[in-house]
């Protein structure tokens, strides 16, 4: 009754092809993209912007990433932080080494390297999948954060072995360095979040997209009908790469400004961004965000309600916090194995009928 | 080999060879599946593949598609020596085909699955398709009028949108063949399209290859149990048993020749 779409006939395949193609989804999307950057910047304070938006931000560019390889291509990969950890250093080296160059292309750089970086690990694919390519891109994640740590030309021979962003700024305004606005770094993360979607959209939605799916559901038939799976498997590992070095990059140089590699960017940044997708939906973009959110905002509603509403103490709460988070992600796997956007789904399909029941 | 054309009786012109095999033989380890076999395929005919269970029908449609390399024997595909090829590399040169255990997308829509049999006319790269507006949306647009008109011949209109995993199993069969055709292909190979089905269904498909063969002049390649559909739709039988052509030939005479009998009905050993 609310969500319909009855009488919302398409007359073009274009039409038809489109991302939003009913018409209550499409004024929905323009809604959120009209508060997220005409709002949003203007109500937005340092709490809001480093608790909530500019980790959901982030993340949400490495889940679309992840999302590509293993939701799309059904290619494990377990080296998400190592490949956050490329995108994060080559975008210090950037800086530092061309720092006329506007940070905007650093980051897209950063990408790319981190794309090149990532098909290099993903070569063992071609032979081997499933678990044995999960422990192959685990070997990547070590290796990774080995290698920051112990080549001090990665961190310029920084005596204490961290990176620290320097101040660069976009049309005179700051968007790393000590003296960032909020709503600047926000915005800056906000369009990089908008372009990855649209570009994972269209790729997904295009033959790119049918070719991983196809190599995902059978990889066999796939080759069968002239899917090179080669090429395939090489583009999903080189586009998740370019996403996860961007938010790599994003998550260094504007969010944290200070680096040290095993610490930001270890095993368990690898697993959570894989939970977010698992929690979030694996094969869609939507669900990508959904994940995203859904992480980063439990630990946060988490302390509010049990610190700041129950008044307990702040330590009893943290641990509390990694027990809860693990019980919910046990359970909603058991509940529902597509993730939030099949419950998305399935709440537009009684949505679309309510009242009724059928 | 033959580069003459001639015309059936029931009006379809057969054009010259389209395809070869000549003496091929396949080993896995020591037991040989195929033995020398050799037969043709023209150019808009349909060919079936016919023999007793383990008599290397499948093992032949492999060797044609690229899953195997034969130990000997060379295929000759449009007048030139082909080389070993990978599977998809076949695909590119225009042979495409079924299988006898459905191979569909299950994660896909019907109408992704059957998007994805025209990768070989959609050209647009990586870049191209990220923009999306431009060629990557002009080519999705064309080739999708051309799917859609293979949806409406296998009257697959109503599940377009359907994910193949909820499809009944006639359903998926039909989808399999119409990703197939999709590709434009200048040979269909097809292992066992009528598996598994009931009368009405098999009508159907038999409809579907004869009507696919008269309007678009594919040539296909088929392997099938029943006989009555084979003896039906093909213009020529090649007969295999223990992986050796035992009869090759019109229906009538393979129906006709003693050792094709004695294969399916067996004989006193004595």
């Amino acid at each position: 009754m609310f969500y319909r779409e009855a009488g919302d006939f398409k007359k073009t395949y274009s039409a038809d092809n489109q991302t939003f193609p009913i018409k209550i989804d499409r004024v929905g999307y323009y809604l959120a993209l009209v508060v997220a950057f005409l709002v949003i910047p203007f109500v937005i304070n340092d709490y809001w912007a480093n608790a909530i938006l500019l980790p959901f931000l982030i993340y949400s560019i490495a889940a679309i990433g992840l999302n590509i390889l293993v939701g799309y291509c059904g290619q494990v990969s377990l080296g998400t932080g190592g490949f956050m950890a490329v995108g994060a250093y080559a975008c210090y080296k950037l800086m530092t080494s061309f720092p006329e160059v506007n940070i905007f292309f650093h980051v897209i750089l950063s990408g790319g390297i981190t794309g090149l970086v990532c098909v290099l690990f993903g070569l063992p694919s071609l032979r081997i999948k499933g678990f044995y390519l999960a422990v192959a891109t685990l070997a990547a994640q070590f290796f990774l954060v080995w290698l920051f740590n112990r080549v001090p030309w990665f961190y310029n021979y920084s005596a204490s072995g961290q990176i620290n962003a320097p101040e660069r700024m976009v049309f005179g305004i700051p968007v790393t360095g000590p003296n960032t606005e909020s709503w600047a770094t926000y915005l800056f993360c906000l369009v990089f979040l908008v372009l990855s979607a649209l570009i994972a959209r269209n790729l997904t939605r295009g033959m790119a997209g049918r070719k991983w799916m196809a190599i995902r559901d059978m990889d066999i038939a796939a080759e069968i009908i002239g899917v090179n799976p080669l090429k395939a498997k090489i583009s999903a590992f080189a586009v998740s790469g370019f996403f996860v070095g961007i938010s790599g990059a994003l998550f260094f140089a504007l969010y944290l400004g200070a680096v040290e590699v095993g610490e930001a960017f270890g095993i368990t940044k690898s697993f959570l961004v894989l939970f977010m997708i698992i929690i979030g939906g694996l094969g869609s973009i939507f669900g990508s965000f959904a994940g995203a959110a859904f992480l980063v905002l439990l630990p946060v509603v988490l302390k509010v309600v049990g610190v700041d509403m129950l008044g307990w103490p702040t330590d009893i709460v943290a641990h509390l916090q990694l027990v809860i988070v693990g019980g919910l992600i046990i359970m909603f796997l058991i509940l529902e194995p597509h993730g939030l956007a099949q419950l998305w789904r399935v709440a537009k399909q009684k949505l679309r009928l309510w009242p009724f029941p059928h | 080999m033959s580069n003459d054309s001639y015309v059936t009786e029931d009006g379809r012109t057969i054009g010259p060879t389209v395809m070869e095999m000549k003496n091929i033989t396949l080993r896995f380890g020591g037991v040989k599946a195929i033995t020398d076999i050799s037969f043709d395929i023209r150019e808009g005919e349909i060919r079936a593949i016919i023999g007793p269970n383990g008599a290397g029908k499948s093992s032949m449609l492999n060797v044609i598609s690229g899953f195997y390399v034969p130990q000997e024997g060379e295929v000759w595909y449009k007048g030139a020596k082909r080389p070993p090829m990978k599977p998809y590399q076949v695909a590119e040169q225009g042979i495409a085909r079924t299988f006898q255990n459905i191979a569909l997308f299950e994660g896909m829509t019907v109408l992704d699955n059957v998007m994805t049999g025209r990768l070989r006319q959609m050209k647009a790269n990586m870049f191209e398709q990220a923009i999306w507006k431009g060629k990557a949306e002009r080519e999705e647009v064309e080739n999708r009028e051309k799917v859609e008109r293979i949806i409406d011949f296998l009257e697959i209109q109503a599940i377009r949108k359907t994910p193949v995993g909820r499809l009944p199993y006639g359903l998926k069969k039909r989808v399999e063949l119409a990703r197939a055709l999709a590709a434009e292909p200048s040979i269909l190979l097809l292992d066992e399209p009528m598996a598994g089905m009931n009368v009405e269904e098999k009508e159907d498909m038999s409809r579907f290859i004869l009507d696919m063969n008269d309007e678009f002049g594919t040539t296909i390649a088929l392997i099938e149990h029943d006989m009555g559909v084979v003896m039906d739709l093909s213009d020529r039988v090649v007969v295999m048993d223990y992986g050796k052509k035992i009869g090759d030939g019109t229906p009538d005479e393979v129906r006709n020749n003693q050792d094709v009998i004695d294969a399916y009905l067996g004989v006193a050993h004595d």
